[in-house]
């Protein structure tokens, strides 16, 4: 079953969804969306130690974008710079850092438009399994640290004071982060990888009225835009990464139609 | 009762620094179950910064603080929710601690905004908004409640009503309160313990003690001197929620 290529690709891309759903809504309700830019920029540099090491790229990119985050943590703790220069700094030097090593490596080939922007014919069934797997420990995570975390994004210190401890919560987060780049990778793209924790979550905000709504709208959100984006990419031969976020533009454009009904209601 | 099992937080000497400036310091006090503990002081005295000393929000303190709760409800001073969340006054509701629906619905009513338990947070009114946190801090039965002036934009009537309220839980549920208030006449008639601040405690003891304080009274001046008035014209005997009268 999984001898097609298509049929690899459509089930990374599910199993991708699943996680980027309720992690997109963190990331828009933190306002983390720099922030993953950030580490998804930084993912070049783990796609080019994976190809010098011979390591697994998922596992590389997820070293490095921790790494990155770790950096980033201690910046903000030493220097007096704002946290979106901070950002900046992070994932452009990063992302320059890979590209010039990629011109050191002219030994190896790379398909720089594949990693920018993700390519279905990469996606092995290696790669199926860790989509799998990965996937599913980031939801168990997601899962046990969910009410820290969800109290914190609401309100720091009501969190803080009833017991909570959130900074462990925002820890395990920044590592769930870094993992969910590195196992979309492949599929999405470097520089679009974002877009499919942002797109989703932000259509689903349109339409739900509480966070478990927002989240499960936001997976389905993600998974109508998987199929739909890969079939279009299939039929048009454009890349997947872009022709998934595409869909989901369509999504969220439609849901605006939503929130004017509700406003007329109002009325 | 023993003072060591009935302590639920204890500050001994405690002070908290922000970029070299002392925000308060020297603060020693102790919340027993079933008593008000309650910070008074001016602007900037650092009554709020107290209360986040005891409930461990700020870490590198000086002094030690000894908490023997982890049951703690907190109605914030200032607090800013974000709007890019879908919230309602239910899910707020089970923010920290997953409460039964009947607490839920129990405590709404007991601050009277049970009507508004599906509509979205951010529609609600500053008052409705404080009713909602009261709320939400007591449904979880916590043994200590720290209550940062909690009846900030409610009505007149209202107010009367949430501090009979916040009396009648320190006794019904046998809980600890901190309470910070800006209402001199409620401080004086329904604490135990009075702590005023200006960066450092100037003066604390009962109500009474308190309000004959010389500093205290520089501190609030004509206000004080009526308070201290009222409450000695009454101080032989206290009113309960009836209204009925009860000798000290």
């Amino acid at each position: 079953m999984f001898d097609d290529f298509f049929i690899r690709a459509l089930f990374a891309g599910i199993g991708i969804a699943f996680v980027t759903g309720p992690l997109g809504c963190f990331v828009v309700w933190r306002r983390l969306s720099y922030f993953g830019d950030t580490l998804a920029h930084s993912a070049l540099l783990g796609v080019t130690m994976a190809y010098t090491l011979d390591l697994n790229i998922a596992i590389s990119v997820f070293l490095i974008s921790s790494v990155i985050a770790l950096i980033l943590i201690q910046l903000q703790k030493k220097t007096n710079l704002p946290g979106d220069a901070l950002l900046g700094l992070l994932a452009h030097s990063s992302l320059a850092v890979g590209l010039v090593v990629i011109g050191f490596l002219t030994f190896i080939r790379f398909d720089i438009m594949g990693l920018l922007f993700g390519d279905i014919l990469a996606v092995t069934t290696d790669d199926l399994i860790i989509i799998w797997t990965g996937g599913a420990l980031i939801l168990l995570f997601l899962k046990l640290i969910w009410k820290p975390l969800f109290a914190s994004t609401v309100n720091y210190e009501l969190a803080e004071a009833e017991g909570l401890n959130p900074d462990r919560a925002k820890a395990i987060f920044t590592i769930l982060m870094a993992a969910v780049i590195a196992i979309s990778i492949k599929m999405v793209g470097l520089l679009l990888i974002t877009g499919m924790l942002i797109i989703p979550a932000a259509m689903a905000r349109n339409i739900s009225d509480s966070p478990q709504k927002m989240v499960i709208f936001s997976i389905i959100g993600g998974l109508l835009s998987v199929v739909l984006g890969l079939y279009s990419s299939l039929e048009f031969n454009t890349s997947s990464g872009p022709s998934i976020i595409a869909a989901s533009l369509v999504l969220f454009i439609l849901s605006l139609f939503k929130i004017k009904q509700s406003i007329k209601l109002k009325n | 009762m023993s003072s060591e099992n009935s302590t639920l937080v204890k500050l001994n000497n405690a002070g908290f620094k922000q970029n070299d400036k002392w925000l308060v310091e020297g603060v020693s006090l102790t919340v027993e179950k079933g008593k008000i503990v309650t910070l008074i002081g001016p602007n900037g005295s650092g009554k709020s910064t107290t209360a986040k000393i005891a409930l461990g929000i700020y870490k590198n303190i000086e002094g030690s603080v000894e908490k023997y709760t982890n049951k703690v409800g907190y109605v914030p001073q200032k607090i800013s929710i974000d709007w890019t969340l879908p919230l309602r006054v239910y899910d707020f509701m089970l923010l920290t601690e997953n409460i039964k629906d009947e607490a839920i619905d129990e405590a709404l009513t007991l601050t009277g905004v049970i009507h508004l338990k599906n509509k979205n947070l951010g529609n609600l009114s500053g008052g409705e908004f404080q009713r909602v946190l009261i709320a939400r801090a007591i449904s979880k039965k916590p043994e200590l409640l720290v209550l940062d002036e909690p009846v900030q934009g409610v009505d007149y009537t209202g107010e009367i009503a949430l501090y009979e309220l916040i009396k009648r839980i320190s006794d019904t549920l046998n809980c600890g309160i901190l309470l910070i208030s800006h209402d001199l006449h409620t401080v004086m008639t329904a604490t135990d313990h009075v702590v005023c601040l200006n960066g450092h405690v100037c003066c604390s003891g009962s109500p009474m003690d308190v309000a004959k304080n010389n500093e205290y009274k520089t501190l609030f001046g004509e206000q004080a001197s009526q308070i201290l008035s009222v409450y000695e014209h009454k101080h032989d005997h206290v009113h309960s929620d009836e209204g009925e009268i009860k000798k000290n």
